[in-house]
């Protein structure tokens, strides 16, 4: 399982690479494992729209399991990847590159500090895999 | 040998079924409104009746071997249902027909209530739902519109225990009510201590599925109910494994206060591929008012020379239609005819010899496979399916291994609370000789899961087709397909 | 009866389970309550059976033994022989739901093709593997498509043409979503509105139309302009369509329907006193995700042979539980393959044919009732298979009048429609001869002199 440094994590499994006052959004490496072979990826936030901590950014569906994403923190949409409504496979072959799915503006930093470090990320999934 | 689709079979030209000619004058058809293009495959009746013959040889079903599906009580589907169904002055009556010209329908309805109340202690029946599921809708919107007619708008949290279906979670968010799972114990009942601290004026409801989906019945359902009561919520009663409960207990005795029945379980009528179903529903005294209508009643009582005139009412304060005219009849029919030909005595028989089954396939395999919950069973049992010495073999594999001995595999990964679940509900219907044989079927997977486990991986071998590939139907989805020429 | 054990085989169950007795395993229910005695009747044989239930049906006056003009929803048409002796092979109707598709693919390619047809049939891309009937059906357009915009979109509008009963059922399934609205528009001017005067009831918070084709008075409208007024406000158009009328009239898919739903009891199913029936759902492309029910999908085995499975079950109840749109699972499985057969069947000619002989017949009846003094052909639009009729006196009597005579009046709508006494929906199928016409013609002339 892999868990970048230079990223932060939220309970939820979602990824957020900060960079000044932005952050893109993906999710991890855990998640895709545990969701298995994704065959769609739906984007629900538009671009401009303001997004409070917490609120559904899409949806991701595999064979198994359908899952929710949100967002950790709050921001304004700035970009959203197209990409992935065509090419669903990249949240399993690049959770963390080509597989990213919004990009924010932050609107409340502070709230970047109730999300986890890699380290602390890496324990809490080995805690929920038995 | 892969059968061809009707479209693949289909000839231009060909005709199925031909009908008499207009006896009318002829008129026309305004030009704007004519369909022009119909692309509807075109077959002789030959070609149809070996088509679906053909597709029928591929399905596994009840009349072919066991079907121990857990919670769906796959029990063998008596021929005479299908005669009885079928008799004209059932198949043949339109459903807004003057009540006049209904009697013999209202008057099975009408019993087929009354059998469903003694059944199962209930004060009164509606058999409009059309499924389970439905039923269970009905069932929690009667809890809701309970409260909400008493003025306790409060009332918007519904207790769900972590056993019960994936039904009951998706039931309770329709009706706009807020799901709070409850824990089980270590022995698979609802756990205490958690239900009284959740128990306060923001409860709807309990929704309780005794016995549970594990299979075992919950040894404080009694203080369950109470508690839930004492709080002033309602306590739903999934009635998907009442098979196990037929003259053994009542759940309205239990103090349940609404339950749903599913027809096409309990009662014996066919699961053809996929419904139709029933799901009536059961209500004690002070929530009657709230069924659903219409229900059937005798509005004219009987004299001596003549019967009972039936009809159909409407209830005080009901939640309204579910579905147009009055439920799945043609159902009905069979399961009435199941009953009566049980009686008391014969549905009583029924849940023991489900119990005495689905326990006795559990002593012939408790050695070989870990079971979650050490202690008695009723109609049905979940195990694990998989060994911590066979990392490679999940219970999918025992599942699909199975096929390989002409058995249809129980359902699997449900209950979710159990890892790898196998959930085992053989029936009464099936002799021992079967079940011996199952038994056998399962030793010895649990013996090649450990010397061959690629034998379970690669299974089944001798079905069909082989292990389908799910990604692709999901990702390519292709739903139907076409004439030729039209594509 | 169906119990195969013998004692000695009982008793040795019950020594393999170490208990000395049946009452023994039901130890955990509470004593108090365990086993009730049951105020049923015993219990009768197989040949008592029939001979009762005989009976309960010859208490029964069924359409097969008079003329009927009634439909409002449910129809009297023949089906052919072949769908009963189909829908009688037991690994059919003895099978559950596909879960397993390596032992299933009879059921899984049959529902493959009930989809292919009713897409087909409807012109939309995608069709569901049923709902419980035509009024459910419509329910769970309504829910696909509060679910569709989020929730943020939350009227619901309705046209009084819709079925009476699938209004209903769809109030009853949607009432408690956050902020719905549900409306039935045409309050002043009654039922018999244009359906281009529910545009003005359209805004950027409705999320559906609802209308029917033929519409319950059994009247063809063009929807194109509804359906352009429906998508400019960014909403959905829903259409309950009678799937025997489309053989012959222009599918809903070709002026723009969103979704189209309906009953498919016509399609080889019996009246079966209102059940079981078949719900049909289809929809476009980009909303296949957003369809409830199940769904049937083609693609392979390791071996590159074709096959089919139940697809998208991700979005289903048992996996996504209280985020799923619907709690639907079992269907009407049986139901859509007798639809199936009869679709397969009929083909492509013999739709066509049935669609048109109800057409030729029910004009015929229109033309013939018109003649009568007394009683008025209320529809001015171009109809199928159904019309309403204005009488002289109540529609209780006339065909309380008619039942003497062995003929099945039609539907009176005053049931549902208070402005509407005294009106009469006729239903006219390939069943009723000309005679069976002249028959009813004549007794409404009687009718009308009394």
């Amino acid at each position: 399982m892999k868990t970048p440094e230079n990223l932060k994590y939220a309970s939820t499994d979602e990824w957020l690479l900060v960079e000044g006052n932005t952050a893109t959004l993906g999710v991890s490496d855990y998640a895709q494992d545990q969701l298995s072979d994704v065959v769609f990826v739906e984007i629900t936030a538009g671009i401009g729209e303001t997004l409070s901590k917490g609120s559904v950014v899409g949806t991701i569906e595999s064979v198994k399991a359908a899952a929710d994403v949100t967002i950790p923190v709050s921001g304004k949409v700035i970009a959203v990847n197209e990409d992935l409504a065509n090419t669903p496979e990249l949240v399993n072959s690049d959770p963390f590159g080509a597989a990213w799915m919004i990009k924010v503006e932050l609107t409340n930093p502070k709230e970047l500090d109730d999300l986890m470090n890699a380290k602390a990320y890496t324990e809490y999934c080995e805690t929920r895999s038995h | 040998m892969t059968e061809p689709t009707i479209y693949e079979l289909s000839s231009a030209g060909r005709i199925g079924v031909q009908f008499p000619e207009s006896d009318v004058p002829a008129f026309k058809v305004p030009d704007e409104f004519i369909r022009t293009n119909l692309p509807l495959p075109e077959l002789s009746e030959v070609d149809v009746v070996r088509h679906f013959t053909h597709l029928s040889t591929k399905n596994y079903s009840i009349d072919t071997g066991l079907y121990p599906l857990g919670s769906c009580t796959m029990k063998y589907n008596p021929k005479i249902n299908e005669v009885t169904s079928r008799l004209p002055g059932f198949a043949n009556i339109h459903p807004l027909q003057p009540i006049e010209t209904v009697q013999g329908s209202l008057a099975l309805m009408y019993s087929l209530q009354e059998q469903l109340k003694e059944i199962s202690g209930f004060a009164a029946v509606s058999l409009q739902p059309a499924a389970g599921a439905q039923g269970e809708f009905v069932g929690v919107k009667i809890i809701h519109a309970y409260h909400q007619s008493r003025g306790d708008f409060k009332r918007t949290r519904i207790l769900i225990p972590d056993s019960a279906h994936g039904t009951n979670p998706a039931t309770s968010a329709m009706n706009g009510l807020e799901v709070i799972p409850i824990p089980s114990d270590s022995r698979g009942n609802v756990d205490l201590a958690k239900l009284h601290d959740l128990c306060d004026e923001t409860v709807a409801g309990l929704m309780l599925t005794n016995p549970n989906t594990l299979g075992v019945f919950d040894e404080n359902v009694l203080e369950v109910i109470e508690t839930v009561h004492r709080a002033g919520g309602l306590v739903y009663g999934d009635g998907a494994n009442l098979n196990a409960l037929l003259g053994i207990t009542r759940p309205g005795d239990l103090g349940f206060d609404v339950m749903h029945f599913n027809l096409h379980k309990t009662f014996s009528t066919p699961h053809g591929g996929g419904g139709p179903g029933s799901g009536p529903v059961g209500v004690a005294p002070h929530l009657v008012d709230f069924l659903p209508a219409p229900i059937v009643s005798i509005i004219e009582e009987a004299t001596e020379e003549i019967p009972p005139l039936y009809g159909l009412t409407i209830p005080a304060k009901t939640i309204g239609r579910v579905k147009a005219f009055y439920g799945q009849f043609g159902v009905m029919v069979r399961a009435f005819t199941y009953i009566r030909m049980h009686g008391a005595e014969g549905l009583k028989k029924v849940a023991e010899y489900a119990v005495l089954n689905a326990n006795y396939i559990l002593s012939r395999i408790r050695d070989k496979y870990t079971l979650p919950y050490d202690r008695s069973y009723m109609h049905e049992f979940v195990v694990e399916g998989c060994w911590s010495d066979a990392p490679d073999v999940h219970a999918l594999d025992v599942a699909k291994r199975l096929m390989d001995y002409d058995f249809h595999p129980p359902t699997n990964y449900f209950p979710l609370i159990v890892h790898e679940a196998l959930m085992i509900e053989p029936t009464e219907t099936e002799s021992k000789q079967v079940l011996d044989k199952f038994a056998d079927a399962l030793l010895k997977i649990a013996e090649e899961a450990h010397s061959s486990p690629e034998l379970l991986k690669e299974a089944p071998h001798h079905t069909p087709v082989g292990r389908l590939d799910e990604v692709k139907a999901a990702k390519e989805l292709v739903l139907c397909c076409w004439l030729p020429e039209s594509n | 009866m169906f119990i195969p054990h013998t004692k000695a085989e009982t008793e040795e169950m019950l020594k393999s389970i170490g208990v000395s007795s049946m009452a023994d395993l039901f130890a955990d229910v509470p004593e108090k309550y365990r086993f009730p005695k049951l105020n049923l009747p015993s219990g009768v044989t197989e040949m008592e059976v029939l001979s009762e239930l005989t009976d309960y049906s010859q208490a029964n006056e069924p359409v097969s033994e008079l003329v009927s003009f009634l439909g409002a929803g449910a129809y009297n048409h023949y089906i052919p022989a072949v769908i009963d002796s189909l829908l009688r092979r037991s690994e059919f109707y003895t099978a559950y739901t596909p879960y397993q598709p390596e032992i299933s693919q009879g059921t899984l390619q049959a529902v493959f093709e009930f989809q292919s047809l009713i897409s087909n049939l409807t012109g939309m891309d995608a069709s569901n593997a049923s709902h419980y009937d035509g009024a459910t059906a419509t329910a769970e357009a309504g829910v696909m498509a509060y679910h569709h915009f989020r929730g943020k979109r939350t009227r619901i509008i309705l046209s009084p043409a819709v079925h009476p009963q699938y209004r209903e059922v769809l109030c009853s399934y949607l009432c408690n979503y956050e902020n719905i609205s549900i409306e039935t528009g045409g309050k002043e001017k009654g039922p018999f509105e244009n359906p281009s005067e529910l545009i003005p009831l359209i805004d950027d918070q409705t999320a559906l139309v609802v209308v029917q084709y033929p519409d319950f008075f059994g009247r063809i409208f063009d929807y194109k302009i509804l359906a352009e007024k429906t998508h400019e406000n960014g909403a959905l158009l829903a259409v309950v369509a009678n799937p025997t009328a489309l053989g012959l009239i222009k599918a809903p898919g070709e002026f723009g329907a969103d979704i189209v739903v309906g009953e498919g009891q016509p399609l080889g199913i019996p009246l079966s006193y209102g059940g079981p029936y078949l719900g049909f759902f289809a929809t476009k492309k980009e909303l296949v995700r957003k369809m409830s029910g199940r769904l049937v999908g083609e693609t392979t085995d390791a071996q590159g042979r074709r096959g089919y499975v139940l697809t998208l079950t991700a979005r289903e109840q048992h996996i996504r539980r209280e985020k799923a749109t619907s709690n639907i699972c079992t269907n009407q499985g049986l139901m859509t393959l007798a639809a199936t057969i009869y679709l397969s069947l009929l083909g492509k000619h013999g739709l066509k044919q049935i669609a048109n002989l109800c057409y030729q017949k029910a004009h015929y009846a229109a033309q013939q009732i018109s003649t009568v003094t007394g009683f008025e052909i209320v529809n001015k639009e171009p109809f199928f298979h159904e019309f309403v009729v204005k009488c002289p006196k109540s529609v209780e009597e006339i065909n309380n009048d008619m039942l003497d005579n062995g003929i099945l009046g039609g539907y009176d709508l005053g049931i549902d429609y208070p402005q509407l006494k005294n009106h009469m929906l006729v239903a006219v199928t390939e069943m009723n001869s000309k005679d069976d016409i002249d028959a009813f013609v004549e007794l409404l002339r009687e009718a009308g002199n009394d």
